[in-house]
């Protein structure tokens, strides 16, 4: 077991990865020179050179285009974005090229890329850099979307996403880059499935990303109520691992989603289309979410504050939803 | 690795080629417009016709295991490219033995095993993937060539110049080759560009840059022979700008009415088949015999590729989510 | 007329670029057609001659209408090709059809309905338990968030078997279907009484020499001269599609008859035309026993092309019926009562019947309407024709 951070844990992986197999390459703005907005590739320049670690102009279409193209002459590129607001200038590439060309090819070409980005709010950063797409890239078929909420997930996706044969997307929540946790290293875990992070029978919460920690201590609140909170970790987005949803709404009956997404369109409301449309003999209780409140996020902390899931809002979600 | 020549050899058996390719392009595509009103093949279509010089000039600069990356206006590089006009035909029809599966159409043909990156319907779109391309090329030490084509409309796009900065300051191997045809869609180049000369946006990126007489395939050829050559020695990209004209409307369902008769008639006059043809003609380079020689394989050619298309087979809707993802993961 | 984009439906021919008799080349502009997009030249894609002319300028022709015939230079006068106006072939191999590519069904197969008091809530998973237990909800007390039954309560309520008839369904069809007539339907009303005295007198001539088991009721002769009106008047009798009005081919009278306990059915007595009277009360007598044991047939149900609702024998004048959709009309029928009646100068008590239509304006006009009315009356007029 070794102790160490969100952060470190993605260096590591990215260190693991580039010593590994030759192919792999990072690249995005910032990330030699400066070493990465978030410090993630910090020393990784020194280590593999200007080649491997590429610094690249801010171009999020061009060298997101470039990744793509990369990966299909041979490469295993790391794209980094820096965070889920820009990406929407190189989204014509992820949905026009790496998420089509397989299909639109017949079968003939695939994308191996991983394209990593920070998301999420909570850092008085306001409106153009706090923002939760993950759920938008969750509407795409032909990508895979993870989410990883602990250290664990954070330095083992990475691994299987550069093997995985077509475009993932990784989602790092950047509140989460200085977690700390004692984890098994070198971290293995799957991209398929959701992971049961605590055991519950009254109720099921189900989130991702940046809002496990908060329904985790929503969950401890509740256990000092009386109520038993199961919370689920999607971990990836997209495919949605339908089942583990159904099993535990199945198990409690009753479920919240956390989601620091916008609630309208958003990857909670496809979750909770799907319990209804599979699962709704099981209910006995009206479903409910947590979103951030439809505003851009605020840069005042007290706003911002209020724009976000929070422990609370979660607990009182709960109690609504039992009827307490 | 076979190095294709620097220089132009026109002999006999060059023109002839240049011709036959040229024609194929024309006279398939002429095919193409009559089905398409009889609704065999639907969607968009996009044709070539009167440019036909720049992709079958530039491809004589290519190798095999150089790469192709095309607009939604490909037929014509596809056809050069090698391939077979029966399953690009097919793909049009939709059936499964097109070269897309039938899941691509007219704008997007695909095919591997020529490294022919399809046609992207995004304008600019294709430029970012074939920098990455010809990175991947250069990250790997192989000495091959991307081949990016598109429109004059791209140059107003931010990927064009994305692209274009990308590929100059790491150096990649990659042939920019715009076709001018002066108008984006029905826009006139005048009326969307500031600076109305592309290639003097490519050389502001620090790259070698010319503009050619894109109706001349000889010209077209030369040029790209020496951007290819020079590409190969010094790794770095090279941008040709080839002027040129479409005859047809933008698309099948387009009343043209952003541009005057005379001024198409003023073209067609100078067309690349028609201008080739008088001067080889004049020449003694061919004879009136090869040219009836090839319309009839031509037309041999497109025959068999209607009926290779009519006798496809339509995929069975089972398989419509096949090929969304890898079937197996690691 | 060439299809020159998905997005095109029709085109309006501008002008002929040549002429009759005149030679054609592939590729030749042989005229312009305005599409929606603006005007774009039709190419022909073949040599030979403009034999006919098929289309005027000015005319405006779906796609695949055929513009022209050329007769190509190896033809003889007899062959023609439509090439370049031809309509679509068939293609030669069949578009595969869309077969099910959706998955799994839902794991659990919804509970039946059970009673439920009006503002009262029970969650889904409390239902299904309730269905499998037999629990009727409308004795079960909630105790979930604002007095919901949940899953608990089913489980703490004593298992018991529901005895109430289920109508719910019936309610909800009937419902579903006069709220469409009301909310699709431009119904028009006509209404119009006749001095029944001649069918009142042939009728009671008729029971008297028949036994009991045989008599005839005034509902038999009023459904037999709507039948036989409605081989004139058609508008009235089909359905209204997607498509407009279709009429139809045979005469289904469907004949409203309520439920015992509630509900109504209107099932349909087949070619009510073709049967004599005795027939067709043989018919009704049997439909009446079937419906009010609810033990009708499916088709009788769903054949109607018309329907006659008849409340005389609940004692109101008349009555304005709502049409069942797709049928376009509906008739009613009053109670027979003695009436003051105007005979030329003279005011004489006759037994009259009031007959009311209502009817979809989309599919005919209240002149026919009033003229099928009549002719009722009329035919009723002559009972032993009936």
């Amino acid at each position: 077991m070794t102790v160490m951070s969100y952060r470190d844990a993605v260096r590591g992986a990215i260190r693991e990865a580039m010593q590994s197999d030759p192919r792999v390459f990072l690249m995005g703005e910032d990330v030699g020179h400066y070493g990465g907005c978030y410090a993630v590739s910090k020393g990784l320049l020194e280590e593999f050179g200007p080649e491997r670690i590429r610094d690249t102009p801010l171009s999020e279409s061009g060298f997101t285009g470039a990744g793509i193209g990369a990966a299909m002459g041979g490469l295993r590129p790391i794209v980094e974005i820096m965070t889920c607001n820009f990406s929407l200038l190189a989204l014509d590439q992820i949905m026009n090229n790496a998420a089509t060309i397989r299909h639109m090819s017949g079968g003939q070409f695939n994308v191996p890329v991983v394209i990593r980005m920070a998301t999420g709010g909570g850092r008085q950063l306001g409106a153009q850099h706090s923002h939760s797409l993950e759920g938008w890239y969750a509407h795409i078929p032909g990508i895979r979307v993870l989410a990883p909420g602990t250290v664990a997930d954070a330095g083992g996706m990475l691994a299987p996403a550069l093997d995985d044969p077509d475009p993932v997307l990784i989602f790092e929540n950047a509140l989460l880059y200085n977690d700390t946790a004692d984890v098994d290293w070198p971290a293995s875990v799957d991209i398929d499935h959701a992971a049961v992070r605590r055991e519950g029978t009254d109720i099921s919460l189900i989130t991702y990303g940046g809002s496990l920690g908060k329904t985790l201590a929503a969950a401890d609140q509740l256990a000092a109520e009386g109520i038993s909170a199961e919370v689920l970790d999607l971990r990836v987005l997209r495919p949605l691992d339908e089942d583990a949803i159904l099993a535990t709404v199945a198990r409690t009956r009753r479920c919240v989603i956390v989601d620091e997404g916008w609630q309208s369109g958003s990857i909670s409301a496809e979750i909770m289309a799907r319990i209804i449309e599979k699962g709704f003999w099981y209910l006995d209780a009206p479903l409910a979410r947590v979103c951030s409140k439809e505003v851009p996020i605020p840069y005042a902390h007290h706003l911002e504050e209020a724009a976000l899931p929070s422990i609370t809002g979660i607990v009182e979600a709960c109690r609504a939803v039992l009827g307490r | 690795m076979t190095q294709a020549s620097p220089k132009v050899w026109l002999d006999r058996q060059h023109c002839r080629e240049l011709l036959h390719q040229m024609i194929r392009i024309r006279r398939f595509e002429e095919k193409c417009a009559e089905l398409y009103t009889q609704e065999k093949i639907r969607g968009f279509l996009h044709l070539y016709i009167g440019e036909e010089a720049v992709a079958v000039g530039v491809m004589q600069a290519l190798l095999p295991e150089d790469a192709i990356v095309a607009t939604y206006r490909e037929h014509g590089h596809a056809l050069v490219r090698g391939v077979p006009a029966g399953s690009i035909m097919a793909e049009m029809y939709g059936k499964q033995e097109g070269c897309s599966r039938g899941r691509g159409g007219s704008m997007h043909l695909f095919d591997a095993a020529r490294r022919f990156y399809g046609g992207n319907a995004i304008v600019g779109g294709g430029m970012p993937v074939a920098t990455g391309l010809a990175l991947a090329d250069a990250m790997m030490a192989r000495k091959q060539v991307t081949a990016c084509f598109f429109g004059e409309g791209a140059a107003a796009e931010g990927e064009f110049h994305e692209s274009m900065n990308l590929a100059a300051l790491w150096r990649l191997p990659v042939l920019f080759v715009c076709e001018n045809n002066l108008y984006a869609m029905g826009t006139a180049l005048e009326l969307s560009e500031s600076q109305t000369d592309i290639s003097a946006k490519a050389a502001a990126y620090n790259m070698q840059a010319e503009a050619v007489d894109g109706m001349n395939v000889v010209e077209v050829e030369a040029a790209a022979r020496r951007a290819v050559a020079a590409i190969r020695e010094t790794g770095a990209p090279y941008f040709l700008e080839c002027r040129t004209y479409r005859f047809r409307a933008h698309s099948m369902y387009d009343p043209q009415l952003y541009r005057d008769k005379a001024e198409v008639e003023r073209w067609t006059g100078r067309g690349p088949i028609k201008r080739f043809t008088e001067w080889a003609l004049e020449a003694g380079e061919i004879r009136q015999a090869d040219i009836d020689e090839i319309e009839k394989l031509v037309a041999e050619e497109v025959a068999g590729a209607v009926a290779f298309a009519e006798a496809g087979t339509f995929e069975p809707v089972a398989d419509l989510a096949r090929d969304v993802g890898a079937e197996r993961r690691p | 007329m060439p299809s020159l984009g998905s997005d095109m439906e029709a085109g309006i021919l501008v002008e002929w670029m040549k002429q009759q008799g005149e030679k054609v080349s592939r590729g030749d502009i042989i005229a312009v057609v305005e599409t929606d997009k603006g005007a774009i030249e039709v190419e022909v894609f073949e040599d030979g001659t403009l034999a006919e002319l098929l289309v005027q300028p000015g005319e405006k022709v779906p796609v695949g209408t055929p513009l022209a015939r050329i007769t190509g230079p190896k033809d003889t006068a007899s062959t023609e090709r439509r090439h370049a106006s031809a309509p679509a072939p068939t293609p030669a191999v069949p578009m595969p059809t869309v077969s099910s590519v959706q998955g799994a069904e839902a794991a659990i197969q919804p509970p039946t309905v059970t009673t439920l008091a009006e503002g009262s809530r029970a969650t889904p998973a409390a239902r299904l338990l309730a269905s499998e237990r037999g629990i009727d909800l409308a004795l079960v007390k909630g105790t979930g968030p604002d007095g919901s039954i949940v899953r608990r309560d089913i489980e703490e309520a004593a298992p018991r078997a529901a005895t109430v008839p289920d109508l719910e369904p019936m309610r909800r069809a009937i419902a579903a279907a006069m709220s469409r007539a009301k909310r699709d339907i431009p119904h028009y009303y006509l209404g119009h009484s006749f001095d029944v005295s001649q069918a009142v007198q042939w009728l009671d001539a008729y029971n008297a020499a028949h036994p009991p088991q045989e008599r005839l009721l005034l509902g038999a002769l009023t459904l037999k001269a709507v039948a036989l009106a409605l081989k004139d008047f058609p508008e009235f009798n089909g359905f209204y599609g997607p498509d407009g009005f279709v009429p139809a081919s045979a005469i289904h009278i469907g004949t409203a008859i309520a439920m015992r306990g509630g509900g109504l059915a209107a099932p349909a007595i087949h070619n009510t035309d073709t049967l004599t009277l005795a027939e067709l009360m043989e018919r009704l007598r049997d439909l009446i026993g079937r419906v009010r044991k609810g033990g009708f047939r499916s088709s009788e149900i769903s054949d109607p092309t018309i329907t006659v609702s008849s409340l005389g024998d609940r004692g109101v004048d008349m009555l304005l019926p709502i049409i069942y959709p797709p049928q376009v009309a509906i008739i009613g029928f009053g109670s027979v009562a003695p009436r003051a009646w105007a005979i030329e100068d003279a005011v004489a008590v006759r037994p009259v019947l009031t007959a009311t239509l209502a009817a979809d304006h989309r599919a005919s006009d209240g002149h026919r309407g009033a003229l099928l009315l009549r002719r009722i009356g009329g035919l009723l007029d002559t009972p032993e024709d009936l």
